[in-house]
C-alpha cells in the first residue's frame, strides 16, 4: 500500500470515527425527543434539560467536524452530495440551528417566541435530525442520482460548468423513496432514543426520571432491534459497489458482507458493538446506572464498522445510481497526498483532544444532576 | 438553463451574504467578551473579591445568551460551502478544507468543552480549573477564528497552491504559505482586534447605561476600568494592522483598493479621499468623486509607503496602462480563455482517448517543462478571467466600498477617542458626571456593529467577482440547483434569522435591565 493510498485510509477512518461518535452523541436529540415523556413536571423538564444542554454542543461539534473532515480529505463528496442532496442537507442545517439557541433561550424572559416554541424545537431537532441524518447515511449504502466530470470546469459559463450534476429534481428528498434509508434513519432515531434514556439514566439524579427512562429505553430498543436487524440483513444481502484496481467501478453481489468478512477487524468490531449495546440495554434493565458508557462504546463500535465497511475494502462509498462510473471511492475523491499528510500530522492531536473531552466529562458528571443544578 | 444558473448564482451570493451578515452580528462579541470575562474572572482567582465572581457571571450571561446563535449561524455557513457552491468546494477543497478541519478538530472543540465548565462547573469543579476552562474558551473561539480567516485569505490571495490538470483543482503545497500568508496573518490580527474593540465598547456602553441610571455603580467603574484599557490596546492595534491591510490589498488586490477610494484614474502622489460624494460605479463615464476632501500624496504613502509612488486606478486595471506595465483586463481574459480551452481540449481527447492530444495539453500544465512552466507563469494566474464576458466585470460595486471603507475608519479612529476618554474620565472618577459621553458611549455599540460589517463588506464585495481571486468567478462556483430552491432557504434563513436576532436583542435587553444576581 503506497502512502497515498493508507491516508485514503487513514482518513476515512478519521472520517468513520467522527461519523461513530456523532451517532453516539445524538443520544442528546434522543433525550429532547422525551422531554415531556420522562419530564412530567416542570422541574423534571429542567433537570432533563440541564443534564443534555452541557452536552449538547459536543453533538453539534461533532457534526460540524464531522462536515470539516469530509471537506477537507474527501471533497469531492462534500461538493457532490452536499451541492446536489441540496434539501436534504438544508432541512438537517435548519433542524441544528433551531436546536442550538433553543437551550440557551428558551427560558430567558422576554425570549420573543415564547418557552413552548423553543421546546418545540427541541422536539423537531430531537426526531428530525437523527430520522435525517440516519437517511443521507444509508445513500452511503444505496447510492444517489448523480454525475461527476471534474472537466465539466472547461464547459464554461452556465450550470453545464459544474462538476457534480444532480440527475434528480428531488434534490435529495428521493432518498426516502428507498426503504432502506428509511429502515437506516427509523433504526438512527430509535438508538437516539435508547442512547437519551441511558445518558438520563447515568446522569439525572432522580429515581422516578430513571424509572420512566428505563421503560422507554426497552420500548425504543423493541423497535430499533427488528429494524436494525431487518436494514443490516438488506444491506448484507444486496448487491454493493466495488471498484478494481484500475478505477472501474462495479456492482458485486454482497459486498458489505464481503468486505466485513475480508477485513476481520471490521467483523469483530460490529459483533463486539452490537453486543456491547444489547448488554447495556440489559445492564441499564436490571437497575445499573452509569451504561451510557457501555452503550456509547457499542454505539460507536457498530456504526464504525458500518461505515469503514462502506469506505474500506475496495468499495465505492458514495455509488451514482446514474452514472455507475462517477460513483465516488476513497481513491478518486481524496484531497491530495500533499493534504491528507499536512492533516494527518494534525490529527496526532485528535488523542488528546478525546483525553480532555473525557476528562471534562468525567469531571462534569461525577454528580449526578439534582434538582438543586437546575438552572446557572 | 443558463439564465436559471445564473440566477442560483445571485441566491446564492444573497444567502451566503446574509448569513455571513447574521454570523457577525454575533461572533466578534462572542470573540471579545470572551477574553474580558477571562479577564474578570482572573482578578476574582487573584483577589477572591466576590464583587469580581458576581461581575464575571453578569457579562458570561450576555457572553452565553450571545454565543448561540453565533454558533447556530457558524453552521450554515460551514455547510453552504458545499450546498451552494459545489464547483468552488471541489476546485479548492484540497487547501480550504484543510484549515477548516484543524478548525473543528483543534478549536471548535476546545470551545465546545470547556464552555460547558464554564456555565455549569462552578460548583463541580476547582476555582482554578474554573479558570482555565474560561480562558481555553476564550482560545478556543479565537483559534476558530483564526483557521476560517487563513481560508478566507486563501480567496483573497490564493497561495501555496498549484493546480493539478488530472484532478482538476488547485491542491495544496505549502500549508505554511497557507496559513502564514501575510494576508492571513494580517486578516486574523484585524479581524480579532476589531472583535476585541466591539466588545470593549458593548462592556463600556452597557456599564455606561447603568450609570446613567444611576445603578450597579461599582460594577460599571469596574468593568469600564477593564474594558476600556483593553478595548483602547486593541483599538490602536486595529488601526495598526488595518494600515497594514490596506497596503497588502494595494499589492495583491488592485482593484479592490482602486474601487473603495474610488480612483478612477490612477496617479502618482495619489492623494487619499477622507469624504466625497460617490454616486456612480460607472468608471467609464468619467464622474469624478464630487464634495472631496483630499489629503496630498496619503494613499501613495500607505499603499507603497513612499508618497511619490503611482497607485492604478480602476481605468489602468481594466484598460491596461503600458507605461506602468499594468496588463488590461482584455488580455488577461483572452489569456484565461486559452487554458479553458486548453481544458476543453483535453476533454474532448479524452473523451476519445485520444493520447497524443492529452500528453500535449499536459505537458502545458506540467512546471516542470520549459512549456508548462511558462504557460503555468503567464497564463494559468489568469484562468478566471476566461469565464468573463467583459473586461468591466471586474469592477467591483464602487460606491459601496467607498463608503463601507470610510465609515470603518472613520467609526475605527472615533472608537480610539472614545476608549481613552472612557479610560481617563473613570479613572479621574468623573464618568458619571460627563452624561453627554455616556449617551455618547451607549450609541457607539450600533456603530461598532456598523463598522463591523461594513470591515466585512469591503472585504467581500472588494472581492467581487471572483469567488477565488483570479481563479475562479461567482459565476461558475455556484452548485447546480434550481434557483426556486435557492430563494426560497433563502427566504427561509431571512425568517428565521431575523425572529432569532429579535430574540437575541430582546433578551440581552432584558438581562441588562435585570442586571446581575442580588449580592
Amino acid at each position: 500500500m503506497d502512502t497515498l493510498t493508507l491516508l485514503q485510509h487513514y482518513w476515512w477512518f478519521i472520517i468513520s470515527l467522527l461519523g461513530a461518535l456523532l451517532v453516539f452523541l445524538l443520544f442528546v436529540q434522543g433525550g429532547q425527543s422525551l422531554l415531556y415523556t420522562l419530564g412530567k413536571t416542570e422541574t423534571e423538564r429542567e433537570m432533563i434539560i440541564g443534564s443534555l444542554g452541557r452536552k449538547w454542543e459536543l453533538t453539534f461539534t461533532t457534526l460540524v467536524t464531522f462536515g470539516g473532515a469530509f471537506f477537507a480529505s474527501f471533497p469531492l463528496f462534500y461538493s457532490t452530495s452536499f451541492g446536489g442532496a441540496y434539501y436534504v442537507w438544508m432541512t438537517i442545517l435548519l433542524v441544528f440551528v433551531i436546536q442550538a439557541v433553543s437551550y440557551e433561550y428558551r427560558k430567558r424572559a422576554h425570549n420573543f417566541l415564547g418557552e413552548k416554541t423553543f421546546n418545540a424545537f427541541l422536539l423537531i431537532n430531537g426526531v428530525a435530525a437523527p430520522l435525517l441524518l440516519g437517511v443521507a447515511v444509508g445513500t452511503l449504502y444505496t447510492g444517489a442520482n448523480f454525475s461527476v466530470d471534474r472537466l465539466n470546469l472547461a464547459n464554461g459559463l452556465g450550470g453545464e460548468c459544474v462538476i457534480s450534476q444532480w440527475m434528480s429534481p428531488w434534490h435529495g428528498l428521493e432518498a426516502v423513496a428507498d426503504y432502506r434509508n428509511v429502515l437506516l434513519g427509523v433504526s438512527v432515531v430509535m438508538l437516539s432514543l435508547m442512547l437519551g434514556c441511558q445518558y438520563l439514566i447515568s446522569s439525572v439524579d432522580s429515581d422516578t426520571i430513571v424509572a420512566r427512562a428505563r421503560r422507554k429505553m426497552m420500548m425504543a430498543a423493541s423497535v430499533f432491534v427488528p429494524v436494525f436487524v431487518v436494514w443490516l440483513l438488506v444491506t448484507f444481502s444486496s448487491e454493493g459497489y466495488g471498484v478494481t484496481a484500475d478505477g472501474i467501478i462495479t456492482v458485486e453481489e454482497h459486498k458489505y458482507f464481503k468486505t466485513l468478512l475480508d477485513i476481520p477487524m471490521l467483523f469483530h468490531l460490529l459483533w463486539m458493538g452490537v453486543v456491547a449495546v444489547l448488554a447495556s440495554l440489559y445492564v441499564a434493565y436490571k437497575g445499573r446506572r452509569w451504561v451510557i458508557h457501555l452503550g456509547g462504546m457499542g454505539t460507536v463500535f457498530t456504526v464504525l464498522s458500518l461505515f469503514l465497511c462502506v469506505g474500506w475494502g475496495d468499495t465505492a462509498y458514495y455509488a451514482s445510481l446514474t452514472d455507475l462510473q462517477s460513483s465516488l471511492t476513497i481513491y478518486n475523491s481524496s484531497s491530495s497526498l500533499f493534504t491528507l499528510r499536512t492533516m494527518a500530522y494534525v490529527s496526532i492531536l485528535v488523542p488528546f483532544v478525546v483525553g480532555y473531552i473525557g476528562y471534562v466529562w468525567y469531571k462534569m458528571d461525577s454528580k449526578r444532576i439534582s434538582k438543586e443544578d437546575v438552572g446557572y | 438553463m443558463f439564465t436559471d444558473y445564473l440566477q442560483t448564482v445571485d441566491w446564492s451570493r444573497a444567502q451566503f451574504a446574509l448569513t455571513a451578515i447574521y454570523h457577525w452580528f454575533f461572533v466578534p462579541l462572542t470573540l471579545g467578551l470572551s477574553v474580558i470575562i477571562a479577564i474578570m474572572e482572573t482578578l476574582y482567582y487573584r483577589t477572591k473579591d466576590e464583587f469580581w465572581l458576581r461581575t464575571t457571571k453578569f457579562w458570561m450571561r450576555l457572553f452565553g445568551v450571545n454565543f448561540a446563535i453565533g454558533v447556530a449561524t457558524g453552521i450554515i455557513l460551514e455547510f453552504e460551502f458545499g450546498t451552494n457552491w459545489s464547483n468552488y468546494s471541489y476546485f479548492v477543497g484540497d487547501i480550504f478544507g484543510a484549515p477548516l478541519a484543524v478548525e473543528g478538530i483543534l478549536a471548535f472543540f476546545m470551545e465546545s468543552t470547556f464552555i460547558a465548565v464554564m456555565f455549569f462547573g462552578w460548583k463541580r469543579v476547582s476555582k482554578g480549573f474554573h479558570l482555565t476552562a474560561t480562558w481555553l474558551t476564550a482560545i478556543g473561539a479565537n483559534l476558530s477564528a483564526l483557521w476560517i480567516l487563513v481560508a478566507n485569505a486563501w480567496m483573497q490571495y490564493p497561495t501555496g497552491c498549484t493546480f493539478n490538470l488530472e484532478t482538476v483543482r488547485n491542491e495544496m503545497t505549502s500549508f505554511a504559505a497557507v496559513a502564514l500568508s501575510p494576508v492571513a496573518v494580517n486578516k486574523f490580527t484585524h479581524t480579532v482586534t476589531s472583535s476585541f474593540t466591539l466588545a470593549a465598547l458593548f462592556v463600556v456602553g452597557v456599564s455606561a447605561w447603568y450609570l446613567l441610571k444611576g445603578r450597579e455603580t461599582r460594577l460599571a467603574k469596574k468593568s469600564i476600568k477593564v474594558a476600556s484599557a483593553f478595548g483602547l490596546v486593541c483599538a490602536l492595534l486595529t488601526a495598526f494592522t488595518g494600515d497594514r491591510s490596506g497596503a497588502i490589498i494595494g499589492r495583491v488586490q488592485p482593484m479592490k483598493l482602486a474601487a473603495m477610494e474610488a480612483l478612477y484614474e490612477g496617479r502618482t502622489n495619489c492623494p487619499l479621499t477622507a469624504f466625497g460624494l460617490v454616486c456612480t460605479d460607472d468608471y467609464t463615464n468619467g464622474e469624478q468623486t464630487r464634495m472631496k476632501v483630499e489629503i496630498p500624496s496619503l494613499l501613495s504613502l500607505l499603499t507603497f509607503r513612499d508618497a511619490d509612488a503611482f497607485v492604478p486606478g480602476i481605468r489602468d486595471l481594466v484598460e491596461g496602462n503600458a507605461e506602468r506595465g499594468i496588463m488590461s483586463t482584455a488580455e488577461k481574459m483572452e489569456r484565461g480563455k486559452r487554458v479553458v480551452a486548453e481544458l476543453r481540449r483535453f476533454k474532448e481527447a479524452k473523451a476519445i482517448n485520444d493520447i497524443e492530444e492529452m500528453t500535449q495539453v499536459r505537458k502545458l500544465f506540467d512546471v516542470s517543462t520549459e512549456e508548462g512552466s511558462a504557460f503555468m507563469k503567464d497564463y494559468y494566474p489568469y484562468l478566471g478571467y476566461g469565464y468573463l464576458s467583459s473586461p468591466e466585470e471586474v469592477v467591483p460595486h464602487v460606491p459601496m466600498l467607498f463608503y463601507s471603507f470610510r465609515l470603518m475608519v472613520g467609526a475605527g479612529t472615533l472608537f480610539i477617542l472614545i476608549l481613552a476618554l472612557a479610560w481617563w474620565f473613570n479613572h479621574k472618577n468623573m464618568m458619571e458626571k460627563k452624561r453627554w459621553f455616556l449617551h455618547l458611549t451607549l450609541w457607539c455599540i450600533p456603530l461598532a456593529y456598523f463598522a463591523s460589517q461594513a470591515g466585512w463588506v469591503l472585504a467581500e464585495v472588494g472581492r467581487q467577482p471572483w469567488a477565488i481571486q483570479d481563479l475562479m468567478p461567482v459565476g461558475v462556483a455556484a452548485s447546480k440547483i434550481p434557483s426556486s430552491s435557492v430563494s426560497v432557504t433563502f427566504f427561509i434563513f431571512v425568517v428565521l434569522f431575523t425572529a432569532l436576532l429579535i430574540t437575541d436583542i430582546s433578551i440581552l435587553v432584558r438581562q441588562i435591565k435585570s442586571g446581575p444576581e442580588k449580592e
